[in-house]
């Protein structure tokens, strides 16, 4: 991958803007990257041998905390995984929940990444907003299931918490709220020439690498790519609502950005149907299933950065014998070894974070500590002003000072 | 629509047992969603290739578990258009852990089999790149996390 006359720009161990530790290493030649490396386990926490040692119920609690943001997507393909090696049957109360709690989640991570993505480009009005309104979900999440993250919703069998008919109204109520700023969202975001200019025919991933990498959720689907686990393998309630699945065609930043926010209007109506079958379906929400039988299983769910793969083998007993998990961006990440070739540096800062990565979530395995203390390592700060100068510069061009976000609500 | 699904997993099953034909030693439909099936690990390119190029499937990811004598790999396949999980498991020697590298089929299997080697120490024979991923690059050699007889030192 490295040739002559080029020069290698680390970014990481810890990169500076994600916060998350991975490691890139940009090969450039001037301006332009020629060549990405991408370095992965400097944070291993090793939760597929734990799980080895945790009993069924004590396993959901551990995927949970596989990752912050997506802390409902592992167990949701967790319990799944544990329910087909059990044979076992979720009342539908409980499926109309888990979906709820799904897609509250898929709209707090899209908002998350609106916001930074805003940041990356030098749009911090976007970042500030989008992240003012990430609040009100949270507020919703908490009052759906006590907890802003980390829901400890699901088990195998169902759900461990009910949401009583009392508390319906009241959440219908806060998704009401939502409306409006989405719409604010999805007109300015989606007219600004500013963030055109920024984000049209930048980093395109065609249908023929997404499928050759196998990349997942809004990055393929942002390539025409039409692969959504809620509708292809249906779970939950994703099978008894109503909704689309939504697509782009061209690939690049911008397709990426719109089809997040074009889903989010989806979530609300999956959120809204739930809601509303939750007034009629009662009855139980846990089979509370006493045994799990020796066999095998697959979970999968539809995360909010695409496919998350859960595998339990079970040998009878009240614990695994393996869990094999494969979060989306264990696929996504490797795609930026192409999106990124023959962009600016000015521009990497932004194709490395559409996928959405999640670093966590991508490395599960084992305890290391990092030995390469020697790095020079570009600083967050070096990265940023690169990405701002060149939104600043374009500001100039076009005479525009960017999206006019303003709402009187 | 679920009528018309289940008549392409039934074409879909046909294609997989006659394109396999007899290299298939044994196959289990659990649901009409899920099949696990077994072949040799000498076929096993030869598979991903039916599964990836013939059949248009999707790479989920593979998975090896660790048993007694045998190392068991499972390739997963996805058909999201008819959404059918297709499992092909392999069984290898445990001391001699080795299979073909099914990278030039699959590219996105790179991550997967270095995952593999360095965590089972299974070894892929024709991987173009293989080094750690997760682990550091001087863990120690022969030292497999997810072997059942792996011990903390």
């Amino acid at each position: 991958m490295a040739k002559k006359k080029t020069t290698i720009i680390p970014v990481g161990p810890y990169h500076p803007l994600q916060e998350e530790p991975e490691f890139f290493k940009l090969y450039v030649e001037g301006e332009k990257v020629v060549g990405l490396d991408i370095e992965l386990g400097y944070n291993h926490r090793g939760v597929e041998k734990l799980s080895e040692g945790k009993d069924y119920e004590e396993t959901i609690f551990l995927v949970e905390r596989v990752c912050g943001i997506c802390s409902t997507s592992h167990p949701m393909a967790c319990v799944q995984a544990v329910e087909e090696a059990g044979e076992i049957v979720v009342p539908e109360r409980a499926l109309y929940i888990r979906s709820l709690v799904g897609e509250l989640e898929r709209i707090h991570s899209h908002l998350l990444w609106l916001g930074l993505a805003g940041h990356f480009l030098g749009f911090n009005t976007v970042w500030m907003w989008a992240w003012r309104y990430r609040e009100e979900v949270l507020n919703i999440c908490e009052r759906v299931t006590g907890n802003r993250n980390h829901y400890g919703m699901l088990k195998p069998g169902g759900v461990r918490r009910d949401i009583p008919p009392a508390e319906l109204a009241g959440i219908r109520e806060m998704i009401d709220a939502l409306d409006q700023p989405l719409n604010m969202f999805m007109n300015t975001i989606g007219d600004d020439p500013l963030i055109q200019a920024r984000t049209k025919g930048i980093g395109i991933l065609t249908a023929d690498q997404i499928r050759k990498f196998g990349a997942l959720g809004p990055t393929a689907r942002a390539s025409g790519v039409d692969i959504d686990v809620r509708r292809d393998h249906p779970h939950a309630a994703y099978g008894l609502v109503q909704w689309n699945v939504i697509l782009e065609s061209n690939g690049d930043i911008f397709d990426k950005i719109m089809v997040r926010i074009r889903e989010m209007f989806e979530s609300i109506r999956i959120i809204r149907q739930c809601l509303s079958a939750l007034q009629t379906v009662l009855g139980p929400i846990d089979a509370n299933p006493k045994e799990v039988k020796a066999g095998e299983g697959i979970g999968h769910y539809e995360a909010p950065r695409g496919e998350v793969f859960h595998y339990i083998r079970s040998d009878g007993s009240n614990r695994p014998v393996r869990h094999k998990i494969r979060a989306p961006s264990y696929m996504n990440v490797p795609t930026n070894q192409e999106a990124v070739i023959g962009e600016t540096i000015a521009d990497a800062t932004i194709i490395l974070a559409a996928v959405d990565p999640c670093y966590c979530c991508t490395e599960r395995m084992a305890a290391v500590v990092d030995p390469e203390t020697d790095h020079v390592v570009i600083a967050g700060k070096q990265l940023m002003r690169l990405a701002h100068e060149k939104t600043e510069r374009l500001k100039t061009e076009l005479g525009h000072v960017g999206p006019d976000l303003k709402w009187d609500g | 629509m679920s009528g018309a699904a289940d008549n392409h997993g039934d074409e879909t099953v046909r294609q997989i047992k006659s394109a396999l034909g007899e290299r298939v030693l044994d196959f289990q439909q659990r649901s009409p969603k899920r099949i696990y099936l077994e072949v040799d690990a000498q076929n096993i390119t030869e598979t991903a290739a039916v599964m990836s190029d013939e059949l248009r499937g999707r790479l989920q990811t593979a998975s090896a578990v660790d048993g007694p004598q045998k190392i068991e790999i499972l390739y997963h396949w996805a058909f999201d258009s008819i959404g059918l999980v297709v499992s092909v498991r392999t069984r290898i020697d445990r001391e001699q852990p080795e299979i073909a590298s099914i990278t030039t089929i699959c590219p996105s299997a790179h991550w997967i089999e270095r995952e593999m080697w360095e965590l089972m120490g299974i070894t892929f024979a024709g991987h173009p790149d293989m080094r750690h991923l997760l682990l550091l690059d001087d863990w120690p050699d022969g030292k497999y996390p997810l072997r059942r007889d792996y011990r903390k030192d």
